[in-house]
């Protein structure tokens, strides 16, 4: 019972940081990035390749190096999601919704293509494994390197709620959420704020990538496709577009999925999350913490 | 100032009247009604030029192509509304017959009434609760819906788990050859091209268009949005079905693996490419995405990097399509819209 809570509560840190990523850029500009899962996995990626060049250093200090390519990788990522939003998003920004989704389509597959031809279509297995010594916590099974990555993704959460709720950069994205032609008048610098969305947003996808690689240790140019689909799932649960609304979701959606499995047997997982997810829709489409929006013509 | 404020909300440019000059020779060509017909001759008379079991085969699978694009035309062209799990009712298709078929012993032909309903049914549970919100979660909704249609094929054990069924007869048990089941299939697709198109033309056709253009404004004319949109999603649910039982007949096994998100990609890029809306475009589209992989061979590595930048161009610089959909006036409207300008 308690070994399922932890697994949920790991899994679902993680759920939250991919979603983080997608619901700012929701709540801000209205558009579901699709291709944000695959900037997950380009965060993967980008640190198997700097791993690969840090080399010695892997070998006696893992989980610092790790630390390194970790930032290192977000602002990989970070700078990826940016150049996505100044190439694809933003000259077709106005244009209607349905050419915007059709456009993150495209950008998703070329961005799974494109690192299949860079990196070849198969699999990668990540130089630093984070196995490890397990210890029981109230009768769970709880290794040092889950603890250490739930406490990065909580320190991440916690950094990015600070600067969407505290910061006066935060405080100019909430205004572009509300009503993008009043932050102009008002002064706020609406194309720059929206990069900077993507960029932290797309660096939170990457950091989750690596931490994602280093766990699990093996890494392929379509991962990102599903845990796009839960991270979105996550963010409807929650209420998409509020923040402490898609860490709940993210953390709910591991809890549903590590019990479903237990109950229906691993191969349902996906089906019993995105099963929840059209339930979710269909009861509370404004999900647990959203608020019911009434849009404006 | 940047270019948000200088476009119009909905993303067209603004419309001018256009006088005195008439359609170009080479547009009155491409909207010619017998341009359906001259391609229909031409898929007809292909076997004639080149019938090599792997020519037919390949025109065959372009045929089936086809009427999965015209149907998801239906739903995004017609109606503005983004499937990403098309493949799923393919599969729905597919699967249905192809478990009736072996299980019962029916010709597929046969199967056809239950696999309409099942579709019918299956488009419901998915549109019902996600076309009252906005299209986004249309979009994302179907992706899952097309993933757990995948997963739920790989895991139940009526439908064969990873290996699929096989054994599947043909569509009139195995009377056909495979030249005479390419013109069974192309007969089958020109009626569903057929019946689309005119079901774009139709009054319900005209609230579609409608409802992609302004769905507030077309809620305010008295259209019932939410009726017309499940009315899109159920017919592109349909024709995904019935595209599905000609690809259980062509192949006579089916798998998990022939379902996956890269067709709903593909079908997707053949709609956008050849024009959404547009039925000619359309045909066009899938024509050409069916084929590709045939022509390009040697690129097979860069073909869906390609593909995934083509859509963002096709976007940026000709959301159109390639081949448009232009509205035509009759003529009892045209003489209204003189009248009113006078």
């Amino acid at each position: 019972m308690s070994q399922l809570i932890w697994n949920g509560l790991f899994v679902g840190s993680f759920y939250a940081l991919v979603a983080l990523g997608y619901s700012m850029v929701y709540g801000v500009i209205k558009l579901l990035n699709f291709a944000h899962g695959d900037l997950y996995m380009l965060g993967a990626f980008s640190g198997f390749a700097m791993l690969g060049v840090l080399g010695g250093l892997v070998q006696s200090q893992s989980l610092l190096a790790l630390l390194l390519v970790l930032v290192a990788t977000m602002a990989v990522t970070g700078l990826a999601g940016v150049a996505l939003e100044r190439v694809a998003y933003r000259p077709l920004r106005g244009a209607p919704r349905l050419s915007l989704l059709i456009t993150a389509v495209g950008a998703s597959f070329a961005l799974e293509y494109g690192t299949r031809i860079v990196a070849g279509p198969n699999p990668k297995v990540y130089q630093v494994r984070l196995g490890g010594t397990s210890m029981e916590v109230f009768g769970a099974r709880v290794t040092v390197q889950q603890l250490v990555l739930v406490a990065i993704a909580i320190v991440l959460m916690a950094a990015l709620n600070w600067l969407v709720m505290r910061s006066r950069q935060g405080r100019a994205m909430r205004a572009i959420a509300l009503d993008p032609k009043a932050a102009r008048l008002m002064g706020v610098d609406v194309d720059a704020v929206i990069a900077r969305t993507f960029f932290i947003g797309s660096a939170l996808a990457g950091a989750a990538g690596v931490m994602a690689g280093g766990y699990y240790g093996k890494i392929d140019f379509l991962m990102g496709f599903i845990i796009g689909l839960k991270a979105f799932t996550a963010a409807v649960i929650g209420g998409i577009g509020n923040m402490q609304g898609t860490m709940l979701g993210g953390l709910l959606l591991g809890l549903l999925e590590s019990f479903g499995t237990d109950w229906l047997g691993g191969q349902w997982r996906d089906v019993f999350a995105f099963g929840c997810l059209i339930l979710f829709l269909t009861v509370r489409p404004t999900g647990l913490l959203g608020e019911r929006v009434t849009e404006r013509v | 100032m940047s270019a948000v404020e200088n476009r119009p909300v909905d993303g067209g440019p603004p419309v001018k009247p256009v006088r005195g000059r008439g359609p170009s020779l080479v547009t009155r060509l491409l909207e010619s009604r017998r341009l359906g017909w001259g391609g229909l001759a031409l898929a007809l008379a292909a076997p004639l030029v080149i019938a090599t079991p792997y020519a037919l085969n390949v025109m065959t699978s372009a045929a089936i192509f086809v009427m999965l694009a015209v149907g998801l035309n239906i739903v995004v062209g017609y109606c503005g509304l983004l499937d990403l799990g098309y493949a799923a009712f393919f599969a729905v298709g597919a699967y249905t017959s192809g478990v009736l078929a072996t299980e019962l012993g029916l010709p597929l032909l046969a199967t056809v009434p239950i696999v309409v309903v099942v579709t019918v049914l299956a488009g419901i549970v998915i549109g019902a609760p996600t076309l009252r919100l906005r299209s986004d979660y249309l979009a994302i909704v179907t992706l899952g819906f097309g993933e757990i249609i995948r997963i739920c094929a790989n895991n139940l054990e009526i439908t064969g788990g990873p290996s699929g069924i096989y054994g599947i007869p043909g569509l009139w048990g195995d009377a056909l050859g495979p030249a005479g089941f390419y013109y069974a299939t192309v007969l089958i697709v020109a009626l569903a091209v057929l019946l689309a198109a005119r079901l774009g033309r139709s009054r319900l056709g005209r609230a579609w268009r409608f409802v992609r253009e302004d769905e507030d404004a077309a809620e305010a004319m008295g259209v019932h949005t939410y009726k017309v949109k499940l009315a899109a999603y159920i017919g592109g649910a349909i024709w995904g079905g019935l595209a599905g039982v000609l690809f259980a007949a062509q192949l006579s096994a089916i798998s998990p693996a022939s379902f996956t998100f890269l067709w709903s990609a593909l079908v997707l890029m053949a709609v956008v490419l050849g024009g959404m809306g547009s039925t000619p475009g359309v045909v066009i589209g899938a024509i050409v995405i069916s084929l590709a992989p045939e022509l390009l061979r040697g690129l097979a590595d860069y073909r869906f990097f390609v593909f995934g930048v083509l859509l963002i161009m096709v976007m940026i610089v000709r959301p159109q399509g390639l081949w448009p959909h232009r509205s035509r006036e009759t003529p009892h409207t045209a003489a209204r819209s003189g009248e009113a300008a006078e």
